[in-house]
């Protein structure tokens, strides 16, 4: 979660292989906006989807979530492993936690969780959203010049 | 709740599926309305991620649309997807129209249609528009209710 504590809050599911995403996130950054990011990775529409969001919650275990988000969104077409590894590296993180830690079930866990949690609550595409508990439609609003929740 | 129609659907391996084909297994038929059209991808795409749950619900999942077999197949390969394909091909869109989902304008409305083990349909949906995508969740509710 990150963004001002009083500001509304936008659930968003997203994944990091998704261009819709990436447009999105760059938008959400621009907006007084609590923003909470739940995982939504689709094996075969993105496959490096679930990898990369094993290396984000993999970060975050040590306290970088947000900056390997950043950096993967910023970076979509290499998603491979030494891609990850790079970006680990930059973030100056302990390598070898990071590749134990990315590949634990703990971590497959979490995202699985967002997953499913999204999928119960009616989520079919990504990015997908929820503002105040009412969903948005994020994907028409990421192709838009301006986006505005307050209607 | 009223007894699946009678149908004939093509197969990928050449044959054929009908009303008989139901019996013994609950059965939940996807109506899309095009082979490699956006939304239609999302909504497969989507679909495999949870197939091992439907299976462990005992529901199987298949694709419908008024494509043909070939075409079917390119589509399924160039997503790695497994959920089985039945075309409504020749004659065009019969299928379609004996579960009163056939668009006017020559296509699948997008659809789903769960029939029970006993052939009777339990639950249908209808969306909107061809170019909404129903969640799964949708699919998960129903096949708890039945």
């Amino acid at each position: 979660m990150r963004g001002p504590e009083s500001a509304r809050l936008a659930v968003v599911y997203a994944d990091f292989e998704c261009p819709y995403c990436a447009a999105l996130e760059l938008r959400l950054r621009e907006l007084p906006l609590r923003v909470a990011f739940r995982h939504f990775p689709v094996r075969s529409s993105h496959p490096r989807a679930w990898p990369a969001a094993r290396a984000a919650e993999a970060a975050g275990l040590q306290g970088r979530f947000w900056e390997m988000h950043d950096a993967l969104f910023a970076d979509q077409g290499r998603l491979e492993d030494p891609h990850l590894w790079a970006h680990a590296e930059r973030l100056g993180l302990d390598i070898d936690r990071f590749e134990a830690d990315r590949r634990s079930a703990v971590v497959a866990e979490r995202i699985q969780r967002d997953f499913d949690e999204g999928l119960r609550a009616g989520v079919a595409t990504t990015p997908a959203g929820f503002v105040d508990g009412r969903p948005v439609d994020l994907r028409q609003a990421s192709t838009m010049q301006s986006i505005s929740f307050r209607e | 709740m009223t007894p699946a129609p009678d149908f004939s659907l093509a197969t990928e391996e050449g044959g054929r599926f009908e009303r008989a084909d139901l019996l013994g297994h609950t059965t939940v038929l996807v109506f899309y309305p095009f082979a490699f059209s956006p939304v239609c991808t999302d909504q497969l795409n989507l679909y495999e991620e949870v197939q091992d749950e439907f299976a462990q619900r005992g529901a199987r999942l298949f694709g419908v649309s008024c494509d043909s077999t070939w075409t079917q197949k390119a589509f399924k390969s160039q997503l790695g997807i497994t959920i089985p394909q039945l075309s409504d091909w020749e004659p065009k869109g019969a299928t379609c129209r004996a579960f009163g989902v056939y668009h006017p304008a020559g296509f699948p409305q997008r659809a789903l249609v769960l029939i029970g083990a006993d052939g009777v349909v339990e639950w249908s949906y209808e969306a909107d528009s061809p170019g909404d995508l129903p969640g799964a969740n949708l699919i998960f509710d129903a096949l708890q209710a039945a």
